[in-house]
């Protein structure tokens, strides 16, 4: 494993594959439109964004089984646009798996060892330490892959994307159809796997939480492009935009326009209200404030935050190791989320006041 | 009560299965029956005998000669059929997109047509003065090869007749190959000759076998192909059995023809079924 820690120890992020404003046409319709990219090397970069967003387009160009109608994608600084999948050192793991359903589960490990014809023998003892790796018994070697549980298929098709030894793993939402507590378990293995081989991972999916949880750097897609790029304590605390925030977890918004006498002023709520945003807004007169339901309190006065707005406790949620209160501000829903530790016995129609700090609010174009 | 009680499965199925004893089992017993009569003779279920099935097996005797060629011509048939049907399914499938429907209606539509005159078309077609020796006549080219009666034409015509029913199983066998799988194999570094053999091939074969029992059980029992292009040069096993029926009037030879017959079919199709996974060609899994 000494390369894996060299590859930390000196993280020198260099890229290894580059992409310079790429384009992928389907007759009219472009399904990605202008993507530059630097993937470095070792890293996990997850692309996230809604179905439709371009995504998979994006990871198949990066497999080689598109090649891009405009734009250039470099390996290591070599043009491959052109190179077909099976030359690439890129490994796809497909949404569906794609195991070979007639082949045991060694002989699927096996293929891409079998392919470049290494003797049985070494390609069983290779298929057996990839089983290991990836804590299936070795038994499982002779199984029948169909009958396996879908966690076990997972780990079947990465041992067999590991059995290639690609330098770049490229994943199209391969958890999305297990259920929540393997999926939780895998993510996290998915990580630990990712930090042992030190190769470069780069995951697709449409899920927050799995972005969240594994990535080194997330990049938000949203028809055809890149809308913001960065690590996931970057996007989560400071979106691009509203379409990012909303898509990063449950928002409160209040629509604001400047007014001279009173500056930053919002009709949102029952009485009009002046508020007090981020001292960073360089934006037009009108924009949209954006606060997250956590950083939303409960006051005991009007001056306990910057922002203090007042109103009736609706309804309650309890989302395990955090409440989230539904306050109605006149025909404004504002969502507060508090740890349980602090949760106040709310009683239904009880009047509150509830505000945040700007500093922990942040503003978009209207 | 309970002694008349019957299941329902039993009560709902009992008009088909009525159907089947009557229409079905008795004819077929009654035609193993037969084949042990004495020859020449109407003496079921009366005389037992296995002269008939020996006389089958005398190679004095001719009879043999077209289970031979019946077998022989329906392994080739088959064969071609395999190697023809298959770059059209895998067109049909993957390359001729928009007109892939178009080219199946085309296949299909000689169907609608009885078989016997389509037959006889290919004899216009080929036969002396025809559309092809006419043609090539005024050309000056002619006079054209003598190809009608021959076993070549006979074969000509079975693999003409029994496309269809390669084809249509063989594009569903290769349509059910995930394209996921073809890509994965590829991205693998898998070359197209082996992703062809070791993917594409066997998740297929399920089609292909189904099309390739499909047309060796039609042409094991083909007759019109020798009777009308082949004029006779062959007689197939079907033919055969139509002769002792009729002309010769010895039904114990047809129905010991009738069961080796039965008995070759059955067994080739129990073997092949017992490799398919029908439920899974069926999508039923």
């Amino acid at each position: 494993m000494s390369s894996s820690e060299s590859a930390v120890a000196a993280k020198a992020p260099l890229p290894i594959l580059q992409l310079v404003d790429v384009y992928k046409r389907f007759n009219d319709f472009n399904a990605v439109s202008g993507i530059s990219l630097n993937i470095l090397d070792g890293e996990f970069l997850t692309v996230v964004g809604p179905s439709g967003s371009g995504k998979t387009t994006l990871l198949r160009m990066l497999a080689g089984m598109e090649a891009p109608s405009d734009g250039n994608i470099t390996l290591r600084g070599e043009l491959i646009n052109n190179v077909p999948a099976k030359e690439r050192p890129t490994c796809l793991v497909f949404q569906s798996l794609a195991l070979f359903p007639h082949k045991t589960v060694g002989e699927n490990i096996e293929f891409p060892l079998k392919v470049k014809n290494i003797p049985p023998a070494q390609r069983k003892a290779r298929a057996l330490e990839l089983l290991q790796m990836l804590r299936l018994p070795e038994s499982y070697y002779a199984k029948n892959v169909m009958k396996c549980s879908g966690g076990e298929k997972q780990r079947v098709a990465l041992a067999r994307a590991f059995a290639y030894d690609p330098d770049v793993l490229l994943f199209d939402e391969p958890l999305s159809a297990l259920d929540y507590k393997l999926k939780k378990v895998l993510e996290k293995e998915l990580k630990d796997l990712h930090r042992q081989s030190g190769k470069t991972f780069v995951y697709i999916t449409h899920s927050l939480e799995e972005a969240m949880v594994m990535s080194d750097r997330i990049a938000v897609m949203r028809a055809g492009k890149i809308v913001q790029i960065g690590t996931p304590e970057t996007i989560y605390a400071n979106p691009e935009d509203e379409f990012v925030a909303e898509f990063f977890g449950e928002v409160n918004k209040f629509s604001v326009s400047l007014n001279e006498e009173w500056g930053w002023f919002s009709q949102d709520t029952e009485s009009s209200l002046t508020l007090r945003l981020p001292t960073d807004w360089p934006g037009s007169e009108q924009a949209t404030v954006i606060v997250r339901p956590e950083y939303m309190r409960f006051a005991t006065s009007a001056h306990e935050f910057d922002n203090v707005i007042s109103g009736t406790v609706f309804n309650e949620y309890s989302l395990g190791s955090r409440i989230q209160y539904q306050v109605r501000c006149g025909n404004k829903s504002v969502l507060v989320e508090i740890p349980r530790t602090l949760a106040r016995n709310a009683a239904p129609d009880e009047q509150v006041m509830i505000g945040w700090n700007a500093a922990d609010a942040f503003v978009a174009e209207a | 009560m309970a002694r008349l009680q019957v299941s329902s499965g039993l009560r709902y199925a009992s008009p088909v299965l009525i159907f089947l004893l009557l229409g079905f089992l008795a004819p077929l017993v009654t035609v193993v029956a037969y084949s042990f009569a004495s020859p020449k003779s109407f003496e079921v279920f009366t005389s037992f005998t296995l002269a008939n099935f020996s006389a089958v097996f005398d190679t004095t005797n001719s009879v043999w000669t077209s289970f031979v060629w019946s077998l022989g011509l329906a392994a080739v048939c088959t064969v071609l059929l395999a190697i023809i049907a298959y770059p059209i399914a895998y067109g049909l499938n993957h390359a001729f997109g928009r007109y892939a429907s178009l080219v199946s209606v085309l296949f299909v539509f000689p169907l609608f047509v009885s078989e016997n005159v389509r037959l006889y078309g290919w004899v216009q077609f080929f036969i002396k003065n025809g559309v092809v020796d006419g043609v090539l006549n005024s050309l000056g080219w002619g006079p054209a090869p003598e190809v009608l009666y021959s076993p070549g034409i006979t074969l000509f015509g079975m693999v003409y007749t029994y496309l269809p029913f390669m084809l249509f199983p063989m594009t569903l066998g290769l349509s059910m190959v995930p394209q996921d799988l073809v890509d994965a194999a590829a991205d693998l570094g898998g070359g197209r000759l082996m992703v062809w053999r070791e993917i594409e091939l066997p998740l297929a074969m399920p089609g292909i076998l189904i099309g390739m029992l499909l047309t060796s059980v039609l042409a094991v029992g083909a007759v019109a192909e020798a009777k009308i292009l082949g004029g006779q040069s062959v007689i197939t096993v079907v033919h055969d059995i139509e002769i002792a029926f009729t002309y010769a009037q010895d039904w114990p030879l047809g129905a010991a023809l009738a069961v080796l017959l039965v008995l070759i079919i059955g067994g080739l199709t129990l073997a092949v079924l017992s490799r398919l996974d029908l439920d899974r060609v069926l999508g039923r899994r």
